[in-house]
């Protein structure tokens, strides 16, 4: 019948279909009678309506509502436990015009999250902040939450909550309240109809709010948590609104824009302004200057030797020559001794990951590396060892290895420091991947004294020299230089 | 054309999970759990054809997104006293 119009259908700030699987594509993961649900509705309307679909950006928590990112068709960013406040903040810094909303649950904000909510607050940082109340956590198997009710038996309140033993439920719109920086903050309950309406005005309040760039607003949303409670959906809903409701009193506890002096002193700069680069693509085509070619490092050995260093030095070069490069670092806790190791690629063509698990050459800076790594260099491969010799009963058949005692040369230069630069000169050498003046040009901008800058250049002619004159030039099969 | 309900709502059995709080928050008591289980093993929602107001209860205290869409019956066209719609309304007339 066309006489009947639609006036309530799902709204378009959400995906056609799901993928969060295979199957039930139609459906979110939420529990028949979440209030999640609920809350996504009044999120995604109050973004259509308001015309934001298209700045929106939404950071997701961890909880039930991880999975955010598969329902909201806006920008999504899912960030770590408790954290969203603070991602939120530099999303909002770094893109001003986006509407950035936060959406927690209570583990999340009001627990492991306190200090992160309560300092965007404390900053009236100019976002949205939903925070779904429930009283429980929920995605781990119902734990006592910041917010559970006094009397309140969870798997880890198993004799109910009490003062002295958990202290009592943390009103976070109240300790919001108490800030001179936020501007609106209002808790509403998603317990029947007259309530979810109220809940939509805040809602959409709070993006108005931001959209006006008011300032720092949070809207807590009391929700039915009926698998966790084990309840009925409607007695869930119910209890919403007899129980959940009575601990946690409705309504506005700020509404008001604070009126903070503003700092001149703050400079509004955009990255490319900061970095006095500029925006665009630049005129002049990538010329590549000097010979390049593709290839991927491994370049590995202990903390200290400065082993990433030398691969940023590498992936600084081919940024230099115009090539698509990554560089990937591996290493422990300790600052020094630890084992380190570190994966360049350089490319002429876009890079699909940084890992590198078969490499063209491999840089072991000590023994360890070399028999931990070399047997996953590719065929074909280079494998530069720091020493004289390889070591006794060692052989890697797929690879050539060339020996370079990078370590001894630069003790004789004077410091064991500029041993990555000799094996750099040595890489460059004998891969002819990238020209030597490029690794001088990259070292005079990073090393700012003149002293190791000298040492630098000498280490950088000393690796090369030795490969030139030590190293036995070996089958060389294809033209560039490499046998594969 | 007059006992026509004033709205109507479409209950997706695909979305539905049977939570049951259409059903309870409906204010004309139109929305029943239907007796047979969907092809996920749930009673889904289903309207009983009769009563809807197109008030909208049900569509913002279900959880999911898309699983009710709510319509309501257009307002009566306003008569304009123009020869075109006065010839349509004729000619609606009469195809009926």
């Amino acid at each position: 019948m066309n006489d009947y119009e639609v006036i309530h259908e799902k709204s378009p700030t959400f995906y056609g279909h799901f993928e969060r699987k295979g199957e039930l594509q139609q459906q979110t993961h939420y529990c028949p009678g979440c209030g999640h649900g609920v809350a996504h509705k009044l999120i995604a309307e109050s973004l259509a309506e308001l015309g934001l679909q298209d700045r929106a950006i939404l950071v997701s928590p961890v909880g039930c509502s991880v999975f955010a990112y598969y329902y909201f068709d806006v920008g999504n960013v899912q960030v770590a436990h408790g954290r969203a406040p603070a991602a939120a903040t530099a999303l909002k810094r770094a893109h001003p015009d986006s509407i950035v909303m936060s959406y927690q649950g209570d583990g999340d904000l009001a627990a492991i999250g306190t200090a992160e909510i309560v300092h965007a607050a404390n900053r009236g940082e100019n976002i949205c902040v939903f925070f779904i109340n429930n009283a429980v956590y929920g995605m781990t198997g119902g734990q006592m939450a910041p917010t559970s009710l006094m009397g309140q038996v969870s798997t880890t309140s198993p004799f109910g909550r009490s003062a002295s033993n958990e202290g009592l439920p943390l009103h976070v719109c109240e300790l919001l309240a108490s800030l001179a920086t936020p501007t609106y903050i209002e808790r509403v309950a998603l317990n029947d109809m007259k309530n979810i309406m109220k809940a939509k005005k805040a809602v959409k309040k709070a993006l108005q709010t931001q959209k006006d760039g008011g300032g720092f607003s949070l809207v807590e949303l009391l929700s039915p948590c009926p698998t966790i409670m084990k309840m009925d959906p409607i007695v869930a809903r119910k209890w919403v609104g007899e129980t959940l409701v009575k601990a946690f009193p409705l309504g506005v506890y700020r509404d008001h824009k604070p009126d903070l002096p503003p700092n001149p002193k703050v400079p509004h700069k955009t990255v490319a302004e900061a970095l006095e680069v500029e925006v665009g693509v630049t005129d002049v085509p990538p010329t590549r200057r000097h010979h390049t070619r593709d290839l991927t490092v491994k370049i590995a050995g202990f903390g200290g030797q400065g082993i990433l260093l030398m691969g940023q030095l590498l992936a600084e070069m081919g940024l230099r020559e115009h090539m698509e490069v990554s560089w990937l670092p591996s290493y422990g806790p300790e600052m020094r001794s630890g084992s380190a190791h570190c994966h360049v690629t350089l490319g002429h063509e876009r890079i699909g990951t940084p890992l590198i698990s078969q490499p063209e050459v491999l840089v072991a800076m000590n023994e360890l590396s070399l028999h931990k790594f070399a047997p996953s260099v590719a065929s074909g491969g280079l494998i530069l060892y720091n020493h004289t010799q390889l070591p006794e009963g060692f052989s890697a058949p797929q690879a050539r290895v060339v020996c370079v005692p990078a370590s001894e040369i630069a003790d004789k230069l004077g410091s064991a420091k500029v041993a990555n630069v000799v094996m750099l000169a040595a890489l460059l050498e004998e891969t002819e991947c990238l020209p030597s003046e490029t690794a001088m040009a990259v070292l005079e901008a990073t090393v700012k004294n003149p002293k190791f800058l000298e040492l630098d250049r000498q280490a950088l002619k000393a690796g090369c020299d030795y490969v030139d004159t030590q190293v036995e030039v070996g089958a060389v099969s294809q033209p560039d230089g490499y046998s594969y | 054309m007059a006992s026509q309900p004033r709205g109507k709502v479409v209950i997706d059995p695909d979305e539905c999970k049977g939570c049951g709080l259409c059903v309870e928050s409906c204010p004309p008591e139109c929305l029943v759990l239907a007796p047979e289980l969907s092809k996920y093993g749930v009673h889904p929602a289903r309207y009983t054809g009769q009563d809807c107001t197109g008030c909208g209860a049900c569509f913002y205290c279900c959880p999911e997104p898309g699983a009710i869409t709510v319509y309501r019956l257009k307002p009566p066209a306003k008569i304009v006293p123009t020869a075109v719609t006065q010839n349509a309304e004729v000619a609606n007339e009469a195809a009926l």
